[in-house]
C-alpha cells in the first residue's frame, strides 16, 4: 500500500483529506511491460456527424479478427442506438442454441445518437446488452461513466465484441492515434478499483489526459458466479481516482470474464462542446441551461439528489411499506433511520463533481470517500465507495436485515470491485438469509456460514468466497433461480415455499421494491423483456400511493406506455433520472403530469435537435416500440418471452407466510372484506392466506390479458402480425420466430 | 485570515440605468472583453425599470459556479477572480444554470461561456463614475 501525491490545493475544498486513500499505482510500470502485442490494427478516427459515425466496431477474440461495419440507413431508422443496435447486432451474432458462455455470443458496447453532448444532465450512457447468463436471453444495462461517449468520439458507434481468447488481454481503442490493440497482460490486478486505476494511469500520456480515458473491467466475482456485472469508469479530477458505474444487471461480467477480456480501453480525444456536430446546437444549449436552472431551483425542496443522490428514497419507502425488508417480506423497520438519507448525506463529500458525464447537474453519482475496510484482501485500506444508490441501501441493507452503515459501505465496495450486481446479491443473499431462518439451509449446508438476519461478516465473507472461488459462495453466485433449482432437487425444503420466496422472474432477481400492495408494479416487474428491473416500469407510487391508475384499462395503460417510454433513454444514450427525479415547478397543474409533458418535449426537442429528425412525442413512442417489440420476439427466438415466463414469484404479488400475514393482519382482513368480499372472521391465518392468494394470482392473470391486448400481443404474450407490420419490424426473420405461435 | 478578492460593484445612486448615458459600459466590455459589437453580449447589463429605478446584473465572484464546473475550468486567480479556462470548459452551461445572480451567459455561437473578470474596462468607461473595482471579503465555498 502506498500513499499518494502532496496535498493538491484543489482537492482541499472538499473537505476530505483524499491523499490518505489507499492507491494502487505502484509497480505499473512492469505490469505494463509484460504485455504482449496480439494485434494492432490502423483506424482513422473520426467525430460524429448529427450524433452518427455511422460504422461499428467490431472485434472477434478468438480469431483477433478486428474490423469496421457500417450502420445501414435501416439500423438509424428502426433501432435509433444504443440498446437498439446492441441488439440487432446480437440477434445476427447468435442462434437460438446459443447460450452465454459460446463463443457466438457478444457483448454490445453502444451510447446512442444523442449521447455525449455536454449540455443536458444524463446524457453520457452506454447501453450494454450480450445474451446473459441468469436469464439465456438477451440483458441490457444502461450505465454511467466515460466509455461511452469516448468510444463515439473516437469513431465507432458501438463496439461489439465476439469470441473468447486464450489468454487474459486489454482490448485498447486510442482515438487520438487511431489504433486499435489487442494485448495480453498477464500481469494485470484482478479487481476493478484496483485495475482500473492502474490502466488509467498506464494508458494516459499525461496527468492531463486522464480524463480522456475510460477502462470498462470486472472482477474476481466475475470469473466465479453468473452475476458479473462491468464497472465502467470516468476519471474524477477533484477527488484524484478513478470513479465507478456499473453495468450491473444478468451477468455481462461473468460474459466479459469467459471471453478473457480483462479490461477495455478507450482513450478519447479532449472534449468540447459539441462533439457530436448537431443540427442545432441552439436548442440543445437552451434545453439545458433551462434544466441546469429547474434543477438548481427545484432539486432542494423535491428529492435533494445533487445531495443524496438516490439513496433519498431509502426513508419514503419505508414510510409506505414498500422498503424490501427480510426478502422482501415486509416493506418496513423501526432500524431503517440509520440507513437513511441524513447518514448518506454526511457519508459523501459533498461540494464536489458527481456527475458520471459532464454537464449532469444532478449529480447522483455520490461517492463515500475515506472507507477503512474491515474485511477482505484490501483490509485497512481507506478506499472510496461509489454510493450507496438506492438499491444498494435497500437490498445489502434492509433486505438482508443489515443496518449498519460502515458494513454497508464495505459489501457496495466489495460487490463493486469484485464486479458483482448489487441489486443481484441484495436479493440473493436475503433469499439465502430467508432460507437460513426457515431451516432450508443451516451451518452444516451454508460450510459454516452464519447466515442469521443482518450478520454483515457472514455476508462479506460469502462475498469473498465467491471471489476466491470457494465454498458456499460458489453457490450463491449462481444466483437465486439456479439455487432454488438445487435446493428443490436437494430436498432442503417445501418446494412450494422456496419457490415462493425466491425473487426471480425469467432467472434475474427482483431489484429493491416492494410491489405486493401495487398490482401495477408486480406487472411492471414481471411482463419486463430481460427480467424484474425497475427501469422498465416503476409504477408504485403512481398506483398505491397516488392512485391514479386505479383501473386495469389504466394499469395496462401505464404498462404499455412507461415502458415503452424509458426504453427510448436506452436508444439514445440517456440517464432516466433527469427525467422524473426533477420537475418543473408548475408540473402538476399540467395534463398528463405523471409523464412530465415538459420532459418529454425536452427529450423529442433534444433528439430532433441532434439528429435533424424532427420527431414528436408519438414519434418518440413509436422509435421504442420498435426496439421494444424486437427484443420481445428475440426472448421468444431464444425459448422465453412468453406468458409462462411473465409469472411472479408469489412473495412479490401477495403474503407467502404466516408471519407475513400477521404482520399486517388489518390491512389483509380489510382487503378480504372490502376487495374479496369474504368476512375473515373466524378464518385461520392459513385460510386466509389462501383466499388472498387466489384473489391476487387472479387479479394477476387478469392484468396480464389487459396489458398484452394493450400491447398489441395474443394471449400467450406474442406481438401479432398486425403489430409487427405497423412498427416495420417484419423482417423475415423476426416473421419466422413467430409463425409457429400465430399460424 | 481572511481572503479578499476583487469584484466589479455598481453604485445605484449614480447609475441611472441608462438614461443619462449611452451604456458606455456595456459597449465597452462587448467590444474590447466579448471582442464583440454587440452591447447585448456584455458580461454586465443595465436595465432602467418602467418604475424610475435601475437594475443591474454584475457578477460578484461568489465562487458557485467553481463548485458546480464539471471540469475544474473555473478557478480564482490570485485577485481572487473566477475566471473561466476556455481550453479546459466543455461547455456545460451549469454555470450558468447555477449562478443565481444571472450573470454567466453564453453568446449564440460561441461554445463557451462568459463572464465578468473583474478586468474595469467598464468602470473606465462609465461617464458616471458608478462603477468600482472594489476589493472584499471572498465568500467560502458552498454548497449550491
Amino acid at each position: 500500500m502506498s500513499h499518494g501525491e502532496p496535498i493538491n490545493k484543489e482537492r482541499k475544498h472538499c473537505n476530505v483529506d483524499f491523499t490518505l486513500r489507499t492507491e494502487y499505482i505502484e509497480g505499473w510500470e512492469a505490469i505494463r511491460a509484460a504485455h504482449r502485442l496480439v494485434v494492432e490494427v490502423p483506424f482513422t478516427p473520426s467525430l460524429p456527424q448529427r450524433g452518427y459515425n455511422n460504422r461499428t466496431l467490431y472485434v472477434n477474440f478468438s480469431t483477433n479478427e478486428i474490423k469496421e461495419k457500417p450502420v445501414t440507413q435501416q439500423m438509424k431508422d428502426i433501432f435509433i442506438g444504443g440498446r437498439g443496435f446492441g441488439l440487432w447486432r446480437l440477434w445476427h451474432a447468435v442462434t437460438p442454441k446459443t447460450r452465454w458462455n459460446d463463443p457466438e455470443n457478444e457483448i454490445v458496447i453502444s451510447p446512442g445518437p444523442v449521447a455525449g453532448i455536454t449540455q443536458y444532465p444524463g446524457s453520457g450512457k452506454s447501453l450494454v446488452v450480450s445474451i446473459s447468463p441468469q436469464t439465456d436471453i438477451p440483458i441490457d444495462s444502461n450505465v454511467g461513466g466515460y466509455f461511452g461517449p469516448l468510444l463515439k468520439f473516437s469513431g465507432f458507434d458501438a463496439l461489439e465484441l465476439q469470441g473468447k481468447a486464450e489468454q487474459d488481454v486489454i482490448l485498447f481503442i486510442d482515438g487520438v492515434k487511431g489504433i486499435i490493440r489487442i494485448e495480453e497482460a498477464p500481469l494485470e490486478p484482478i479487481n476493478s478499483h484496483v485495475l482500473a486505476e492502474v490502466l488509467t494511469r498506464m494508458y494516459a500520456e499525461s496527468e492531463e489526459d486522464r480524463i480522456n480515458v475510460s477502462v470498462v473491467s470486472t472482477g474476481a466475482g466475475a470469473d466465479h458466479s453468473l452475476i458479473g456485472m462491468l464497472n465502467f469508469t470516468w476519471w474524477d479530477k477533484r477527488r484524484g481516482c478513478i470513479r465507478l458505474k456499473q453495468a450491473g444487471r444478468g451477468g455481462i461480467g461473468t460474459v466479459f470474464r469467459n471471453k478473457k477480456i480483462r479490461a477495455l480501453v478507450c482513450r478519447g480525444p479532449v472534449i468540447k462542446a459539441d462533439m457530436n456536430h448537431v443540427v442545432d446546437f441552439e436548442t440543445i444549449a437552451k434545453t439545458g441551461i433551462k434544466l441546469h436552472k429547474e434543477i438548481h431551483n427545484n432539486d432542494p425542496h423535491q428529492c435533494v439528489m445533487r445531495r443524496n443522490g438516490t439513496a433519498h428514497i431509502v426513508e419514503i419507502m419505508d414510510a409506505y411499506d414498500l422498503l424490501p425488508t427480510h426478502n422482501f417480506q415486509y416493506g418496513s423497520h423501526p432500524d431503517t433511520h440509520k440507513i437513511a438519507s441524513t447518514v448518506w448525506q454526511a457519508r459523501c463529500t459533498q461540494m464536489t463533481v458527481d456527475g458520471c458525464w459532464y454537464g449532469c447537474s444532478m449529480a447522483c453519482a455520490k461517492g463515500a470517500d475515506g472507507l477503512v475496510l474491515k474485511t477482505g484482501p484490501y483490509k485497512g485500506h481507506m478506499v472510496t465507495v461509489d454510493g450507496p444508490e438506492y438499491e444498494n441501501a435497500a437490498g445489502l441493507g434492509s433486505n438482508s436485515g443489515i443496518f449498519d452503515p460502515d458494513y454497508l459501505l464495505e459489501l457496495n465496495f466489495y460487490c463493486d470491485t469484485y464486479g458483482m450486481c448489487t441489486i443481484t446479491w441484495g436479493t440473493l443473499c436475503a433469499f439465502i438469509m430467508e432460507c437460513y431462518q426457515r431451516g432450508i439451509l443451516n451451518l452444516e449446508r451454508t460450510g459454516g456460514l452464519d447466515l442469521t438476519w443482518g450478520n454483515a461478516e457472514a455476508d462479506l465473507e460469502m462475498m469473498h468466497q465467491v471471489a476466491r472461488g470457494e465454498g458456499f459462495g460458489l453457490i450463491a453466485g449462481q444466483g437465486v433461480k439456479k439455487m432454488k433449482e438445487m435446493f428443490i432437487t436437494k430436498g432442503w425444503g417445501d418446494p412450494q415455499l422456496i419457490r415462493d420466496i425466491g425473487m426471480e422472474n425469467k432467472g434475474l432477481e427482483y431489484s429493491q421494491y416492494l410491489s405486493k400492495e401495487s398490482l401495477a408494479q408486480q406487472g411492471g416487474y414481471a411482463f419486463t423483456n430481460k427480467g424484474p428491473q425497475h427501469d422498465e416500469a416503476w409504477l408504485i407510487f403512481m398506483d398505491m400511493v397516488n392512485k391514479q391508475i386505479p383501473t386495469f384499462e389504466d394499469k395496462a395503460e401505464a404498462l404499455y406506455y412507461f415502458p415503452l417510454f424509458r426504453t427510448w433513454f436506452g436508444l439514445n444514450g440517456f440517464c432516466k433520472l433527469p427525467w422524473n427525479d426533477v420537475v418543473p415547478s408548475n408540473n402538476s397543474q399540467q395534463p398528463e403530469a405523471h409523464k412530465i409533458p415538459e420532459h418529454v418535449q425536452n427529450y423529442v426537442d433534444l433528439f430532433s435537435a441532434t439528429t435533424g429528425i424532427q420527431i414528436t412525442k408519438d414519434e418518440l413512442l413509436m422509435q421504442s416500440a420498435r426496439v421494444y417489440n424486437f427484443q420481445r420476439i428475440f426472448n421468444i427466438r431464444m425459448g422465453k418471452g412468453l406468458r409462462e415466463h411473465d409469472r411472479a414469484p408469489y412473495r412479490s404479488v401477495g403474503p407467502v407466510t404466516r408471519e407475513e400475514y400477521e404482520s399486517r393482519a388489518e390491512r389483509y382482513d380489510k382487503q378480504m372484506r372490502d376487495d374479496i368480499g369474504i368476512d375473515p372472521a373466524g378464518k385461520t391465518t392459513d385460510e386466509k392466506i389462501a383466499i388472498h392468494r387466489k384473489y391476487r394470482t387472479d387479479r394477476f392473470e387478469k392484468l396480464m390479458d389487459v396489458v398484452y391486448k394493450r400491447r398489441g400481443w395474443t394471449s400467450q404474450g406474442v406481438p401479432t402480425y398486425a403489430r409487427i407490420k405497423e412498427l416495420g419490424i417484419d423482417f423475415p426473420e423476426v416473421l419466422e420466430v413467430v409463425k409457429p405461435f400465430l399460424g | 485570515m481572511m481572503k479578499l478578492m476583487k469584484c466589479l460593484q455598481i453604485d445605484m445612486t449614480k447609475c441611472n440605468g441608462g438614461r443619462n448615458c449611452n451604456h458606455e459600459c456595456e459597449a465597452a466590455c462587448a467590444a474590447k472583453v466579448i471582442k464583440s459589437n454587440d452591447p447585448a453580449t456584455a458580461a454586465l447589463h443595465i436595465t432602467a425599470g418602467a418604475d424610475g429605478g435601475a437594475a443591474a446584473v454584475i457578477c460578484n465572484q461568489c465562487g458557485d459556479c467553481v463548485v458546480v464546473c464539471s471540469t475544474d475550468a473555473l478557478k480564482r486567480n490570485k485577485l481572487g477572480v473566477v475566471l473561466l479556462d476556455k481550453k479546459i470548459c466543455v461547455g456545460c452551461y451549469m454555470c450558468i444554470g447555477f449562478c443565481e445572480q444571472f450573470a454567466f451567459q453564453r453568446i449564440p455561437g460561441r461554445m463557451e461561456p462568459n463572464k465578468c473578470i473583474a478586468c474595469g474596462i467598464c468602470v473606465k468607461a462609465c461617464p458616471l463614475n458608478a462603477l468600482t473595482i472594489a476589493e472584499v471579503p471572498q465568500p467560502e465555498p458552498r454548497f449550491v
